[in-house]
């Protein structure tokens, strides 16, 4: 037998994991240990490359991941034990799984022997994941632990992103075994995501959108996820093309909202401009975004006259909801780059000044607008002076899920991609702080606003301990109208305005309860104090919880009611549109 | 159509189903099964018939044959459903290549004495089944060809005395000298 002593690549499984983040270029790790885990987190102890994050709960690790991830365009890692630490990680994985999140997710297992018979803290960990998960391995054997280890990282980071599970029992993580760096035979020969587009469906695209009278460009995450050179060809496409563009929830921020041709978002709680445009189009760029249904409203009326090219990484995109002419399988910057250089080659600017005209009537109804007013803070104000307040500044915004999140991505302007994370797909409560402590670990030095509900924030506010352990100064703007908004917004549009269980009874003092965290505490109800508590809020070096006190009973508007198409959205009353002021301002309250 | 007080827009969808007989070459690995099953329990996707058995062992491929019912549409999500999946080499619509050929294999016990039993006895010779086991007052009668073929050989078995069935599903190869 050989003396394998001195071979530097003979190491625990726990060993192997550790070396594996390393090889990786992992900086940050966010987790909670338990029994299954406890030999990694000896190996953590006794290194300095990675540094681990102590969250409260393991959710919380995993939406922190998830805003590294958003905010940095690398995995975001997680280690959890096994059992209630994997079951905690399902919402997080299944999150990440409707956004194209990259995550690498280890979990400890039971020893092999015992996996099956109901031991401590044991839970069939791969087959509660396999369907909130791109791809997930149980690690039988440590010499399989690299391989899978590396297989890991290239599937959740490749082709459309995604959350991944590694699986390994505590007696693979003592066991000792041959450790090898990442390299190409690591991962499955059956996995090979396509990467450059067609060059036939991109000259069918190039020659549609030349023709186009009445063309819109919609784009989504898929441009956010593809890195900052998609965005780049983004802008450049629309500077070349002069086309109109709108954003799903996901893609904001890839276009600047300052820039001249942008609609604002589309869809359920997006903008008259954007949906009208949209619903009478003539010809349609999809550029990674999926047609969802908060984006289409009635399907077979959705943008009924146009001819449709759908750009997107994940073939099972295609056709799933909306058929679509110019299919294109490919990476949004490869394509679009590709487009881009066929369209400058071949194609001129098409004249569409016609269609601008039709869109400035529609921008002209103001479908934003709100009622101001001067005794209480309106939340649309709210956002508006946050956005106001921290312009120009290094700012990362992450939200909850409901009403606020709306007006987030309604009145706060995206100018760069990555600087916007919240729960599109899933819908997770809960998400926005953690996944603030998340950016602030990637960011340290820059400005993290959490966009919060009162109701949400409640659903992870543990994570206050996480953000103050290690100085993180994450703001949780909480917009608080003592409901659950979105709820109750639904119970009055479609339930009889029986508003069952959406309102905030016992909330607690928030200012109280950050100071008991050991955080800043700020209240605000008075629109004239709003601007020096937001102030003060962006100065703090701490964490700090914001209560912006709100007016209850307002309502998220513009709105596409459920079974109607685009051009039937109800506007707010404060529209300039008699006929819509009436349908939106009649009908609620 | 009458809206019901839905978050979702509920829709009526009229397009015809279709079956289609899709193979599916995967990696052998633990888990691989679940998955495919998991994505049609969980996505609502019908199966009518599974089989699966590994075809090349050295190389540890599997071969899953699924028959599925959907619109076009439909049909159409599950295939990229399938081949987008990690462990998936290629999926193959046997339906649409027109040149394959289905087959499946049952077990049929049928219990009787006199004319019934001559009469179950003569139905499984036109059929070419075969008798593959006998007691004085039973056969297990062994068939093999397309769904149709057995399922029309069990209807005519069921007032003849017929006790129980077991199939395999359908295996499907496509014709000619190319391979999958």
């Amino acid at each position: 037998m050989t003396d394998k002593s001195h071979d530097p690549n003979q190491m625990t499984g726990a060993a192997m994991i550790v070396r594996a983040l390393i090889d990786h270029g992992v900086q940050h790790l966010f987790g909670y240990p338990g029994g299954a885990v406890l030999p990694i987190y000896d190996e953590i102890f006794q290194q300095s490359e990675v540094e681990h994050i102590l969250v409260r709960h393991e959710q919380g690790a995993g939406h922190a991941a998830e805003g590294y991830a958003r905010s940095t365009g690398k995995p975001g890692v997680v280690l959890v034990t096994s059992g209630p630490g994997a079951t905690n990680m399902v919402t997080p994985l299944a999150d990440a799984l409707m956004d194209s999140i990259p995550l690498v997710c280890i979990t400890g297992q039971v020893p092999t022997h015992l996996i099956g018979n109901d031991a401590f803290q044991e839970c069939d960990t791969v087959g509660i994941t396999r369907p909130c998960t791109k791809h997930n391995w149980l690690v039988r054997n440590v010499n399989d632990l690299a391989k899978v280890l590396h297989e890991a990282f290239y599937v959740a980071t490749t082709g459309r992103p995604g959350p991944v599970v590694v699986d390994v029992p505590k007696d693979v993580q003592f066991a000792t075994g041959t450790y090898h760096p990442p390299r190409k035979s690591d991962v499955h020969v059956s996995y090979a995501p396509r990467v450059k587009g067609d060059a036939m469906q991109i000259r069918k695209a190039v020659a549609l959108l030349a023709s186009a009278k009445r063309p819109v460009i919609y784009s989504g995450g898929g441009v956010v996820n593809s890195g900052p050179e998609a965005s780049r060809l983004l802008r450049e496409l629309v500077e070349v093309t002069g086309f109109p563009i709108t954003s799903t929830l996901m893609g904001l921020g890839a276009y600047p909202a300052s820039g001249p041709n942008w609609l604002g978002m589309l869809g359920m709680h997006g903008t008259y401009e954007a949906n009208m445009t949209m619903h009478d189009c003539d010809v349609m760029l999809c550029v990674g975004a999926r047609f969802d249904d908060r984006i289409t409203g009635r399907t077979d009326a959705f943008s009924p006259n146009s001819k449709k090219i759908h750009i997107d990484i994940d073939p099972s995109s295609i056709n799933k909801n909306i058929r679509v002419d110019v299919p294109i399988i490919g990476d949004c910057g490869d394509v679009l780059a590709d487009i881009l250089q066929v369209f400058k080659a071949e194609a001129k600017k098409p004249d569409i000044k016609s269609w601008w005209q039709e869109i400035a009537v529609w921008r002209a109804r103001n479908s934003l607008a709100y009622k101001p007013n001067r005794d209480v803070i309106m939340p649309q104000y709210a956002i508006q002076r946050l956005f106001e307040l921290t312009r120009g500044r290094d700012t990362y915004i992450t939200t909850e899920v409901g009403q606020h999140q709306m007006w987030a991505a309604q009145f706060y302007g995206f100018e760069e991609p990555h600087r916007w994370m919240t729960s599109g797909g899933l819908g997770t409560m809960g998400y926005g702080l953690p996944a603030a402590i998340g950016v602030q670990v990637a960011h340290p030095d820059s400005l993290v606003i959490d966009i919060g509900g009162d109701a949400s924030v409640q659903m992870t506010m543990q994570e206050m301990s996480t953000a103050v352990q290690y100085e993180l100064p994450v703001k949780i703007f909480i917009l608080n109208n003592q409901y659950m908004g979105m709820v109750r917004q639904w119970q009055q549009l479609l339930h009889g305005n029986r508003l069952s269980h959406s309102y905030s009874e016992a909330l607690p003092d928030f200012v109280k309860l950050a100071e008991a965290y050991g955080g800043v505490g700020l209240q605000v109800s008075k629109p004239g104090d709003l601007d020096g508590a937001i102030k003060e809020m962006i100065s703090v070096k701490k964490p700090v919880l914001f209560d912006c006190r709100v007016a209850a009973l307002e309502n998220c508007f513009p709105m596409i009611p459920s079974g109607k198409a685009h051009n039937e959205m109800i506007l707010p009353a404060e529209a300039s549109d008699p006929a819509a002021a009436f349908a939106g301002g009649k009908a609620l309250v | 159509m009458n809206q019901p007080a839905s978050a979702y827009f509920i829709e009526d969808r009229h397009d015809p189903n279709e079956t289609h007989t899709l193979s599916v070459l995967v990696q052998n690995e633990p888990g691989v099964l679940a998955r495919v099953i998991g994505l049609f329990s969980g996505r609502g996707y019908n199966i009518e018939s599974l089989t699966v058995s590994e075809t090349e062992s050295q190389k540890h491929l599997s071969r899953i044959t699924i028959v599925t019912t959907g619109t076009p549409m439909v049909i159409q999500q599950i295939k990229h459903q399938l081949d987008r999946m990690i462990p998936v080499y290629r999926v193959v619509d046997m339906t649409l290549t027109k040149r394959a050929i289905e087959r499946e294999l049952a077990m049929v016990k049928v219990r009787g004495i006199g004319e019934p039993r001559v009469e179950a006895l003569r139905l499984a010779d036109a059929f070419r089944a075969r008798v593959i086991d006998a007691t004085t007052e039973s056969f297990v009668f062994e068939i093999t060809g397309n769904t149709d073929k057995i399922s029309q050989f069990i209807d005519l078995m069921r007032p003849l005395g017929l006790v129980e069935v077991a199939r395999t599903g359908v295996a499907a190869i496509g014709r000619g000298s190319e391979g999958m």
